[in-house]
């Protein structure tokens, strides 16, 4: 049972893990300079995580569209002025909405996009959880304890189960 | 309450069909503008037809359309007989000529017609940057204090006007007398 869900849990994470590495070499067939490494890998990660606004669900380093190719210039101008990530996701943001945030932040208008998952989880465990404690517990019920039976029932059954007043 | 727990699953169902029913008629190109709202962003860029430097300054203090137009546009093609015959009803359009060549630019409102009080040129989509523009032709409302109040992504044809803009524009021009 343990090694079943051990096993479960890997395979849900090998389609992720094949997914990043798979949009990593998609990104890195256009040529972008940089004057440090690591803004290379931080402008990689921006523009896999922001959608393309005119293009439906793609995003910016998978589209080809103008604009897509205007938004790539600006984040690599804000990175080159040592802009943050959120400053650069913010710049976008006020212009473009959320609508560009593949990730989108918490917040009033997606806060339950965030948590319904994880309360749609706990309650099918809370369902599952119920049925299998009832389930257990009746069980129990009918195994360990007899049923309780009154005097006239006890009579009614002897009656039934004494072959001797059987009329053929 | 056993039995009205059995009806969850058809509950929880129709929930979810409405939902995504409703999902059917959205049109997922129309987005929402993050700059409704907020002022037109300011710049300096040139004009179309003469050789001055345009920016917010030059907006009149009244109701405008801030058209974005581009002669590779086909769709701007369908649009401009609707702009002409806004401006004849005396609304006031500023025209924003994206990402075009200014030759090409000045030879189409001579074919077509001017509707614009003038043009902005710009030509590396910065303005458009700023606005959130992701293509042509769009249109926004402004209103007399230079706020952004509606925009439009595609075509504006008069079904469009009478049902997006028509009554926003005659409240904003209203309240600017």
């Amino acid at each position: 049972m343990k090694r079943t869900g051990l096993l479960l849990l890997v395979l849900c994470l090998i389609p992720s893990a094949n997914f990043d590495a798979q949009s990593a070499l998609w990104a890195s067939t256009e040529v972008v300079e940089f004057s440090q490494q690591s803004l290379r890998q931080r402008y990689y990660q921006l523009i896999q995580e922001l959608r393309c606004p005119k293009c439906q669900n793609q995003n910016l380093a998978d589209s080809n569209a103008p604009i897509s190719a205007d938004m790539k210039a600006q984040i690599q101008r804000m990175l080159e002025d040592q802009k943050s990530d959120r400053q650069i996701k913010e710049h976008l943001v006020s212009r473009y909405s959320e609508f560009i945030l593949y990730r989108p932040e918490v917040n009033q208008n997606t806060w339950f996009l965030w948590f319904a998952p994880v309360c749609f989880v706990l309650l099918g465990g809370l369902v599952i959880w119920r049925q299998y404690y009832s389930g257990r517990r009746s069980n129990r019920l009918q195994t360990q304890q007899p049923p309780q039976l009154s005097a006239e029932q006890r009579r009614r059954l002897s009656e039934l189960l004494d072959p001797s007043e059987d009329k053929p | 309450m056993n039995r009205i727990a059995l009806f969850v699953p058809l509950v929880l169902f129709v929930v979810l069909s409405l939902f995504l029913f409703k999902g059917l008629e959205r049109d997922p190109a129309q987005l929402p503008s993050a700059l409704v709202g907020e002022a037109f962003p300011v710049f300096a860029l040139p004009d179309l037809l003469e050789e001055r430097l345009l920016s917010t300054e030059d907006f009149p203090s009244q109701v405008v359309l801030v058209n974005i137009w581009a002669t590779w546009c086909f769709a701007c093609r369908i649009e401009h007989p609707m702009l002409n015959q806004l401006a004849a009803q005396g609304v006031n359009i500023i025209g924003l000529n994206y990402k075009d060549q200014t030759q090409q630019a000045q030879q189409w409102l001579q074919e077509r017609g001017n509707p614009y009080l003038f043009n902005i040129v710009d030509q590396q989509g910065s303005l458009g940057f700023d606005l959130g523009v992701t293509g042509a032709p769009e249109t926004y409302l402004i209103d007399a204090q230079g706020i952004i109040r509606q925009r439009r992504v595609g075509v504006l044809d008069q079904a469009v006007w009478d049902r997006e803009f028509n009554d926003l524009y005659q409240q904003l021009l209203g309240e600017s007398r």
